[in-house]
């Protein structure tokens, strides 16, 4: 992978371009789904675009210098870690990764989950910190089943390179992983029943309860970004094939995306929120059991 | 530059988040409040959020005749949301103390203690009243936005 090309990934398709437009989408498709299950009417198509403009334009209360590098610094590198993220994943066949891409576009999923544990603590506000705290808890949980399902991947396409390990798979592996996945994606993405790290009413907005006016901004952004990024992700894994053309493939990409978007949504809109046992008893049975098929699937199928 | 400003100002009208504080209400308005969340008048199809953190906020609902014990609590919050705000006073008692004038137990009405930008009158308002009132302030709050802009 050149430079040039990284580059192109990282900023036009799947990148910033792409991703930006389509975080705002998704974000607008989960309030009008949930709005729409729940009998209203829900918010318009621009919704999204416009609350991050309000914010961006609020004059933000003053704070001491280094308040305001970290409250600017952790949802800026919580952003520039999911648009690496994108840039990595496997939309083209042709788009060939390095060895060992996979290692890198799995911590650099976990960057954001990061930067929101810190910015929870750092902000010192106790709903922050309890929002942090189960953030944490969450996030080490989940990622037990989650990066077991990657490993029954790389081991069923016996390789670490993205492009491989989205193409060669058999089918009940496949199967198997994407249901792990789709099972990971609420906590992941923090929409019910596993709302638990930023219950909003709760406890107010968990990591975030502290940041206004453009500090907060970028977190809706970075949030909407991990809609996209997860999303595709099960989408890239889920696709057992590649057009070839460009147009095509970035089109099947998007319908995949988009189709995720609405199960996590209505999945979301029909739960209520579990105490975080029950979320972690959840994760470690079902998730992990599916995980752990797959593995065992990944083997004898080798 | 201009073209920023103007949608600044749609984006401002599009999109007010609401902070909900009862200082010291009988939870009438609080109900009638929440009442405009639900399917019925659903305010999420003009951009209304009822959000948990007063920093998130553009609109300070109050509800209640400002008792002594919340008056701390409301300075605390209005002080934490950031610029450009308003402030909704939402039934009678923020507006003058209503039954409750004249008691020892209570600091307000409400202007004594913040700028109030709409009154909301009624004991309780009803919802229409309720959204038709954070509807004006959003406009004042857009309007505002303009006229800073024009002296910057």
């Amino acid at each position: 992978m050149n430079i040039g090309r990284s580059l192109l990934a990282f900023l036009v398709i799947p990148g910033l371009l792409y991703a930006v437009p389509m975080a705002w989408f998704m974000l607008w498709i989960e309030r009008k789904i949930r709005a729409r299950m729940q009998g209203r009417i829900g918010p318009f198509f621009f919704q999204p675009f416009f609350d991050f403009i309000k914010l961006i334009a609020k004059r933000p209360i003053l704070r001491s210098r280094f308040d305001t590098v970290w409250m600017i610094g952790l949802p800026v590198s919580a952003i520039g870690a999911l648009l690496a993220s994108l840039a990595l994943l496997p939309v083209f066949s042709t788009s060939s990764g390095f060895m060992g891409d996979l290692v890198l576009l799995i911590g650099l999923i976990e960057v954001p989950a990061l930067c929101a544990v810190l910015a929870g603590f750092a902000s010192r506000s106790i709903f922050g910190e309890v929002g942090a705290t189960r953030e944490a808890i969450l996030s080490i949980t989940y990622n037990v089943p989650f990066l077991t399902a990657i490993v029954a991947l790389a081991i069923s396409a016996k390789s670490i390179r993205l492009t491989d390990i989205a193409l060669i798979p058999s089918g009940a592996v496949r199967a198997l992983v994407v249901l792990t996945l789709l099972l990971c994606l609420p906590v992941k993405l923090r929409v019910n029943p596993f709302s638990l790290s930023n219950a909003e009413q709760e406890i107010y907005a968990g990591p975030t309860t502290e940041f206004d006016g453009p500090r907060l901004a970028l977190w809706e952004l970075a949030h909407g970004l991990e809609w996209v990024v997860l999303a595709g992700m099960a989408a890239c894994i889920a696709l057992p094939f590649r057009v070839g053309s460009w147009m095509g493939d970035i089109l099947l990409f998007a319908l995949l995306s988009f189709v995720t978007v609405i199960l996590v949504t209505i999945m979301a809109a029909a739960t209520a929120r579990l105490k975080i046992s029950n979320a972690i008893r959840f994760y470690l049975k079902w998730s992990m059991g599916m995980a752990v098929l797959a593995v065992i699937a990944a083997m004898f199928a080798r | 530059m201009r073209i920023f400003k103007q949608l600044v100002s749609i984006a401002r009208e599009r999109s007010p988040w609401l902070f909900h504080l009862n200082a010291g209400a009988c939870n009438g308005c609080d109900i009638e409040l929440v009442a405009c969340l639900s399917p019925r008048y659903d305010v999420e199809q003009a951009g209304m959020l009822l959000v948990g953190s007063p920093r998130h906020a553009d609109i300070l609902c109050v509800t209640g005749p400002v008792t002594r014990g919340t008056r701390a609590a409301l300075e605390a919050i209005y002080a934490q949301m950031p610029e450009p705000k308003a402030v909704v006073a939402i039934g009678s008692c923020p507006a003058s103390g209503d039954v409750f004038a004249g008691s020892p137990a209570i600091a307000g009405p409400l202007d004594q203690i913040l700028p109030v930008t709409v009154y909301i009158p009624g004991c309780p308002p009803r919802p229409h009243e309720i959204i038709n009132g954070i509807a004006r302030a959003v406009a004042i709050l857009a309007d505002k936005g303009k006229d800073t802009s024009n002296r910057e």
